[in-house]
């Protein structure tokens, strides 16, 4: 590794070894990569906030719908995603750690840090994998009308959500799930909810304790609550059982919430596993000692750049979908 | 390697011995603003969300200035941007800022403007 600044007007520009705004070839590339992908990144939320603009008083709260800790019950917004950005900024610093120990050739310092990194990049994609699957598993589940609104239920005292098993009558009926075999060929269906619309309206009609609450949005930031008539008329526009979110319907509201919410943290988890991998590579040759030959970590420091990346995006992610 | 390091953060009110010390503290302020931005997201002060400034409840700007706040930090510090070239450091950072600020601006305001269409419009979509 050159260790000089190449100053001096009677070196020639173009032999060689010159590094414009005396940065790396690979460090400047590896900034050109972020910026470019950064811009990605900026429309995805760009979009996000142009259908949510548009459909700005029914968009779902997201303090409603992130409410899960893992082996925990009970109604606990954010924590868990505070979580997450907490493990995500410790693995940044770690990776600057390393970072710095490259600077100092410490190559033991070197392999610890990047070690950490990697394990905390794991638990962050774990961490999203089971908000993924807490979210297409649902909490409450909820009735979608004709207009593909969707309808919630609560309790009319306490405000809370209730689950649509804690009411549903047990009716019994025919409706069996659609198969290739038994229908169109061309055409079928998914898992049928574990309740028909029949059995939700019923059962809601023999609990006078229940109201319907809409996706509108009141002036006091919550979700608008309808009275008993209304509920039950509002009820009556009823087309299907919704349990969960997947890109189709959504229990939470809005489908386009879930649509974003997968693509955008699917696409930022997508750069986390990519990151991982890149930094067993990177781990991997520090600890045979390949930058220890090279009398240089720049690879490391590279490879950071690109993690840190990663980390900034994630803070822009978790303003934009959980807290605004 | 002859790196040369900043080791002052808030404009040179805060100086740290080492590099190593300055990555510490700014761990602990970036935990600090997150911890901040988590409490008033449970917390949601009413005088915060029931007035609009500039189009947006001021709570919202509170997040958006305090994630840019974050961003700052994790670029000049994690990044190292401090530490890089000046020119390098405003073509990476003034590119992306001018064609986001534009790009949210056009989407935005077409979003409003659906809104509004949604809304008084003859197409019913809320049923």
């Amino acid at each position: 590794m050159d260790t000089t600044v190449t100053t001096g007007e009677k070196q020639n520009v173009w032999g060689g070894a010159n590094k414009p705004l005396n940065a790396s070839y690979g460090k400047m590339m590896m900034w050109f990569f972020i910026v470019s992908d950064a811009l990605t990144f900026s429309a995805f939320l760009c979009a996000y906030g142009f259908s949510r603009f548009k459909f700005t008083e029914t968009w779902p709260i997201a303090d409603e719908v992130f409410t899960h800790v893992p082996f925990f019950h009970g109604n606990f917004p954010m924590y868990y995603v505070a979580f997450m950005t907490f493990i995500l900024i410790m693995s940044s610093v770690t990776m600057v750690l390393a970072v710095d120990a490259g600077h100092k050739m410490q190559k033991n310092k070197v392999i610890w840090y990047m070690f950490m990194t990697i394990i905390g990049g794991i638990i962050f994609v774990g961490s999203q994998a089971w908000e993924w699957g807490t979210f297409i598993k649902g909490s409450y589940g909820a009735v979608e009308t004709k207009g593909g609104r969707i309808l919630q239920f609560v309790d009319a005292e306490s405000g809370h959500q209730i689950a649509i098993a804690d009411f549903s009558k047990e009716i019994a009926s025919e409706r069996a799930a659609h198969e290739r075999k038994n229908g169109i060929w061309f055409t079928k269906e998914g898992a049928l909810p574990t309740y028909t619309v029949n059995e939700v309206v019923e059962g809601f009609k023999s609990n006078s304790n229940l109201l319907v609450r809409t996706e509108t949005i009141n002036e006091h930031g919550h979700k608008t609550v309808l009275t008993r008539e209304e509920s039950l008329k509002k009820l009556s526009s009823a087309s299907q059982v919704v349990e969960g979110a997947n890109l189709i319907h959504n229990e939470y509201g809005s489908r386009l919430f879930a649509d974003f919410f997968f693509f955008i943290t699917g696409f930022h988890g997508f750069h986390v596993f990519s990151g991982i991998v890149i930094n067993i590579i990177i781990f991997s040759n520090v600890i045979i000692g390949t930058y220890e030959k090279r009398r240089s970590y720049e690879m490391v420091e590279k490879v950071g750049l690109y993690w840190h990346f990663v980390d900034l995006v994630w803070v822009f992610v978790f303003t934009f979908f959980y807290l605004v | 390697m002859a790196h040369e390091q900043k080791l002052e953060i808030f404009r040179g009110l805060l100086k740290f011995k080492s590099n190593v010390g300055k990555i510490w503290g700014v761990l602990v302020f970036l935990s600090i603003i997150t911890a901040i931005e988590v409490a008033l997201g449970i917390i949601r002060p009413g005088f915060l969300i029931e007035s609009t400034v500039l189009g947006m409840k001021p709570l919202n700007w509170i997040f958006i200035i305090l994630t840019l706040v974050k961003a700052y930090y994790i670029a000049w510090d994690f990044m190292h941007l401090r530490d890089e070239n000046k020119f390098l450091r405003r073509s990476i950072v003034w590119t992306p800022i001018f064609l986001v600020l534009y790009l949210s601006f056009i989407l935005l305001v077409e979003g409003n403007y659906i809104h509004e269409v949604y809304k008084v419009g003859f197409v019913k979509w809320n049923f």
